[in-house]
């Protein structure tokens, strides 16, 4: 079995592209610049996984990373 | 003054307003990303030309040896025109201009404009629907991002003509003429010191009046030279970009009536369909300035030339994109760059974003049937921006 993801915005290379807000606005927010970060810890809610992946595969800017606890 | 001549060698003497070009790009930069990542022409006083998604990237994030000074490719090269910042800005100048926009453009702001252009979306339709055919460049797409952009700023959507006249003469009769570009710069300069006058007797709510309240990160006001300058780049960079991007969308629905179908069934996929479309029928490209000698995808570059950054090509890099050449649109991974990448990401991005979903969801609630006139060819606009600007359709089913 798979263990819990875990969701990480690199703010160095974040552009504000915000895919990832819109693909999975349950695990990402923007700040007032519109750059993105995770929610809370970036703790992947169960059931959720799929739009982690979906999110991680959709920035341009390869800013998302998942890890795999 | 006469015209350039034919291109015969798009690896070595490439020309992004050779007629071949502007018919259809896509298999040219077929051949140069398998023969030559970045291809080199001594027209337009040297330029080089990158196809791939690796080089396009990498120029985008060098701000070291690539500058934004100039961001047009043009067959003259004066002193850079009145900055357009931030676009035309590099580091670390261009985070300071770029942080004054970007609030304006978030997301969630752009969402309050959604009913507007959804109005303006229904009263265009209005206007040609009981027609059996119209020419969707001329009667729709072009006017959906005047009439947004002149909401934003609050000025009147009658002067839209006036701005694609700029536009015109700055990214395309300017690209060998400087005295056009600068007659366009000061006849909007002109236009704008109006509005900004206006404004500072009798303030308003519009993003005029807030780029002339914003305060830089030490407190201090814009100049007038840089709300102009602004101004002058949300006004270039919003209206023909989006243009094209709605018109290629309604080009490729036009042809596909599976396609169509599947999103009048299956409305919930349009964003999906939507970075699809921005991703096969990228708009723009851009420009940067080689500063430094640098080498990239075993290519020296050298100072002096331009780049002509073709995000349009990179999007088609089928390294990148399985089956880049066909538009799917339930494409589930699709990084594409559209916007460009790395510091100077459209600012404008979520407003083209909203704007296309908008213009086609309403087409298809109200024109779900219609194709290509077979009579009359679509005609594609010049140089580093590309979308229809005839795209005569027939309306209804056949």
């Amino acid at each position: 079995m798979s263990g819990t993801l875990k969701v990480r915005v690199d703010p160095n290379k974040c552009q504000g592209n915000a895919r990832c807000k819109s693909l999975a606005p349950e695990l990402f927010e923007l700040d007032e610049w519109g750059y993105a970060h995770e929610i809370g810890d970036g703790t992947v809610p169960a059931g959720l996984e799929d739009k982690a992946w979906l999110a991680q595969a959709n920035c341009p800017e390869i800013a998302i990373t998942i890890d795999e606890e | 003054m006469s015209s350039p001549a034919p291109v015969t060698d798009w690896v070595h003497d490439f020309d992004h307003t050779d007629p071949t070009w502007t018919e259809n790009p896509y298999p040219i930069w077929d051949e140069l990303r398998t023969k030559c990542p970045v291809a080199h022409t001594n027209r337009f006083l040297g330029v080089y030309l990158p196809t791939t998604y690796e080089a396009v990237k990498e120029i985008c994030y060098d701000t070291d040896h690539f500058s934004s000074r100039r961001v047009v490719v043009r067959s003259v090269r004066p002193e850079p025109p009145p900055p357009a910042p931030p676009i035309t800005s590099d580091p670390p100048e261009h985070k300071r201009a770029k942080q004054i926009l970007l609030p304006l453009f978030m997301p969630d702001e752009v969402k309050k404009l959604e009913p507007r252009v959804r109005a303006i979306c229904n009263d265009l339709i209005d206007g040609f629907i009981n027609d059996k055919s119209c020419d969707a460049a001329a009667r729709y797409t072009k006017y959906i991002p005047i009439r947004a952009v002149t909401n934003m700023f609050g000025i009147p959507e009658t002067d839209g003509d006036l701005f694609i006249k700029w536009i015109h003469e700055i990214l395309e009769l300017g690209l060998h003429d400087d005295t056009v570009v600068m007659k366009a710069v000061q006849e909007m300069v002109a236009y704008f010191t109006v509005h900004i006058e206006a404004r500072k007797k009798h303030p308003t709510d519009d993003l005029i009046s807030t780029l002339m309240n914003a305060r830089t990160e030490d407190g201090q006001p814009l100049t007038d030279m840089h709300v102009q300058g602004a101004l002058r780049l949300l006004l270039v960079a919003s209206i023909d970009t989006t243009w094209s991007a709605i018109g290629s969308s309604l080009w490729h629905l036009a042809k596909t009536p599976a396609d169509r179908a599947r999103l009048i069934a299956e409305p919930e996929l349009l964003p999906t369909a939507i970075e699809e479309f921005l991703r096969a029928f990228s708009p723009a490209s851009s420009g940067r300035e080689v500063m430094k000698e640098t080498t990239v995808s075993g290519c020296p570059m050298k100072p002096g030339n331009m780049v002509l950054l073709a995000f349009p090509a990179a999007n088609r890099d089928p390294t990148i994109f399985p089956d880049a050449d066909k538009v799917i649109i339930d494409r589930k991974e699709n990084r594409h760059i559209a916007f460009g990448v790395g510091i100077h990401r459209c600012v404008g991005a979520h407003l083209a974003r909203m704007e296309m979903f908008i213009a086609i969801e309403e087409w298809l609630k109200r024109i779900p049937d219609f194709r290509l006139d077979p009579s009359r060819p679509t005609t594609w606009s010049e140089g580093s921006l590309r979308g229809p600007r005839q795209l005569p359709l027939l309306l209804g089913k056949e």
